[in-house]
């Protein structure tokens, strides 16, 4: 037999059959947890049972159930008789539902090795990109069907996806490219004056930006913009259930989803890059008839004279290129995201970085090939 | 709300929750006006009615979420809209929400969804948290399931931490949208039977937006019922006795699982 103990709040009293904690006092989470969590020292070992007495317990909420949870845990583990009769009824119906034993065991996931891990870390890899390939795939082959009629989308899809894609993205595509022309002026400007060359601003701001500057500029304004935007919309409805909804009733996802999206951003692009060539050519010209003295008619005729046909349609090949390319990042990112809020963030921003990251990169081998053929 | 070790039912004169001439919506446009009823403290209390009446928006006015048009809550002896946003906020702090869908935070685990409102309102050690946390998880049957993320858990393993997450503060007044919608009976039953002990162990009084029949007849000894068709309310008192009692013939269609004599077949869906 245990020599009687006493605590906070609780006193145990030998009996007949084992131990009589008697509780008493406040019982109040508030306060009695505020110096942690109340500890039974009593070893309960080779005792016969464990009862318990309340008639001095005053009010009590989680902080008794917390200590009677684990003395019922001690006890079981001991093979001590654990009886509740003496506790509040209230008590003893709350402690029922407390199961002893956890009911539903969470799947444990074994340790990962590291080879493991390479391993499919390449695997998923391989798969991505035949899912990437697929995209590409149905895309083209859906696209030829619609010359067909067999193509299931929206028009109404894709004329949204369109405004949203071209009208709506005019502005900041202007604000940007006005904004790169004038810069490109500036900079031009001060190593061309030193050798008097001045009028030279005009071819140089005219070949940046119909060769490079107009598609990049626009891309990268249209990558954080609408490929973002496609990617969270998609993976909002992938929590949604939307999705689910279109494979549970038949209609091919890629004919209402991502055609549409595709399609639209694809179309769009060239315009905005004729837009942004336009427009930034505009911007180096405010820049040098304004501060820097050029004449107007001298920096236009020298624009024309630099700009051969060829490198504007190099521009436009690459510009449907980057849409195509934003457009199928921001798709897949989203349908390949989690379900959660945050998985939309996440989606979003994968598609924003992949995009950027991915039109940068393709400019780099589109600039490494025009050199390799002497473009 | 702490409990004494003899609990008794309704002791104070005061409801715990007086609602008066309240009328709500949204746009200033009310979906119900002229709403008054008072609910018992220790009262397990119903708000019934058929689909877009106005159960769920009579809940969000009751909980701060939705200023009402017109009318007062009084929750004991203080007007609850009328007092300034801090102390409704701390008014509010007594009271326990479960949304429909769970509504866990989806960045943290079970566990830490229950331990949030701990860490920022008590001030409690981290061990005192966790073990609360864990008690109140255990309550609602997923005490093994604490570190799971909510996106990895079943809708209804969602409504039951959120269920947890609303008593993490001891509330005093639980609320309850929907509890035991998309439950299977065996845990419908269980959580009822959650709700009653919390009741009789921590005095808890529980309001519900409910139509699901035996829960409703099983537990309730007090409700309200609201009519889409009349924007108001039409009978009052424990489900039980409405059934019985109630001669309205939408009450008793509900009550009874029946369609009402006066709704043709093709406007009912």
């Amino acid at each position: 037999m245990t020599a009687p103990s006493t605590g906070d709040g609780w006193a145990a009293q030998a009996s007949d059959n084992g131990l009589v904690l008697v509780l008493s006092g406040d019982w109040i989470a508030a306060d009695r947890l505020k110096s942690g969590l109340p500890s039974i020292p009593l070893p309960l070992k080779s005792l016969g049972g464990i009862a318990f007495e309340t008639s001095g317990l005053g009010r009590w909420d989680s902080a008794l159930l917390i200590f009677l949870t684990d003395i019922r845990r001690h006890a079981r583990e001991n093979a001590v008789t654990f009886d509740a009769g003496g506790l509040p009824k209230a008590a003893v119906g709350l402690l029922a539902l407390i199961a002893e034993d956890a009911p539903e065991i969470p799947p444990k996931s074994a340790p990962v090795s590291l080879a493991a891990r390479t391993g499919g870390a390449v695997i998923a890899i391989g798969d991505e990109a035949l899912a990437i390939a697929a995209t590409i795939g149905e895309t083209v082959l859906r696209g030829l069907g619609m010359g067909t009629g067999r193509l299931r989308m929206r028009c109404a899809d894709l004329l949204t996806c369109a405004y949203d894609a071209g009208i709506a993205a005019l502005p900041i595509v202007i604000v940007v490219n006005v904004l790169v022309g004038g810069i490109l002026a500036f900079v031009g400007a001060v190593q061309l004056r030193k050798f008097g060359a001045d009028i030279f601003i005009a071819a140089l701001v005219g070949i940046a930006m119909v060769r490079e500057m107009a598609a990049l500029m626009t891309a990268i304004v249209m990558s954080g913009r609408t490929g973002g935007a496609y990617a969270a919309q998609i993976a909002a409805m992938l929590g949604n259930e939307e999705i689910d909804a279109l494979r549970a009733i038949g209609i091919p996802l890629h004919d209402y989803l991502i055609l549409p999206r595709i399609l639209a951003l694809t179309a769009t692009m060239p315009v905005l890059y004729l837009f942004g060539c336009a427009t930034g050519i505009f911007g180096g010209f405010a820049v040098s008839v304004a501060m820097l003295n050029l004449s107007p008619e001298a920096f236009l005729e020298q624009t024309r004279a630099s700009i051969p046909l060829s490198q504007l349609f190099f521009g436009l090949g690459k510009s449907v290129a980057f849409g195509l390319l934003i457009a199928i990042a921001g798709c897949r990112c989203g349908l390949k995201a989690g379900r959660g809020a945050a998985d939309v963030g996440t989606a979003a921003t994968d598609a924003v970085v992949i995009g950027i990251v991915g039109v940068i990169t393709l400019d780099a081998i589109f600039a490494m090939c025009a050199h390799a053929l002497d473009f | 709300m702490p409990s004494t070790s003899e609990p008794t039912a309704d002791t104070g004169t005061v409801p715990k929750l007086r609602v008066e001439g309240l009328s709500f919506g949204y746009g200033g446009k009310p979906i119900q006006h002229g709403i008054s009823f008072e609910v018992a403290t220790g009262s397990i209390f119903a708000i019934m009615g058929g689909s877009g009446c106005g159960k769920s928006t009579l809940m969000k006015a009751m909980i701060g979420l939705l200023r009402p048009i017109e009318g007062t809550i009084h929750v004991e002896s203080e007007d609850y809209w009328a007092a300034a946003d801090e102390r409704r906020a701390e008014i509010g702090r007594r009271f326990g929400v479960v949304f429909q869908s769970g509504a866990l935070w989806s960045s943290m685990s079970a566990e830490e969804n229950v331990a949030l409102p701990l860490r920022l309102f008590s001030p409690l050690p981290d061990a005192a948290i966790l073990a609360l946390a864990r008690l109140k998880l255990s309550m609602v049957g997923l005490g093994a399931l604490g570190a799971e993320m909510p996106a990895g858990l079943s809708g209804g393993m969602r409504r039951r931490v959120g269920i947890a997450r609303a008593l993490s503060l001891e509330p005093e007044v639980l609320f309850l949208d929907e509890p035991s919608a998309g439950l299977d009976p065996i845990s419908a039953k269980r959580l009822d039977d959650l709700i009653v002990e919390l009741r009789s162990g921590f005095g808890v009084t529980v309001v519900m937006v409910s139509h699901e029949l035996p829960s409703l007849l099983d537990i309730c000894d007090d409700g309200i019922f609201l009519d889409a068709e009349t924007g108001t309310s039409i009978a009052r008192g424990a489900p039980k006795a409405m059934r019985e009692t109630s001669t309205h013939p939408t009450v008793q269609a509900f009550m009874n699982r029946e369609r009402p004599p006066e709704t043709k077949p093709d406007e009912t869906r």
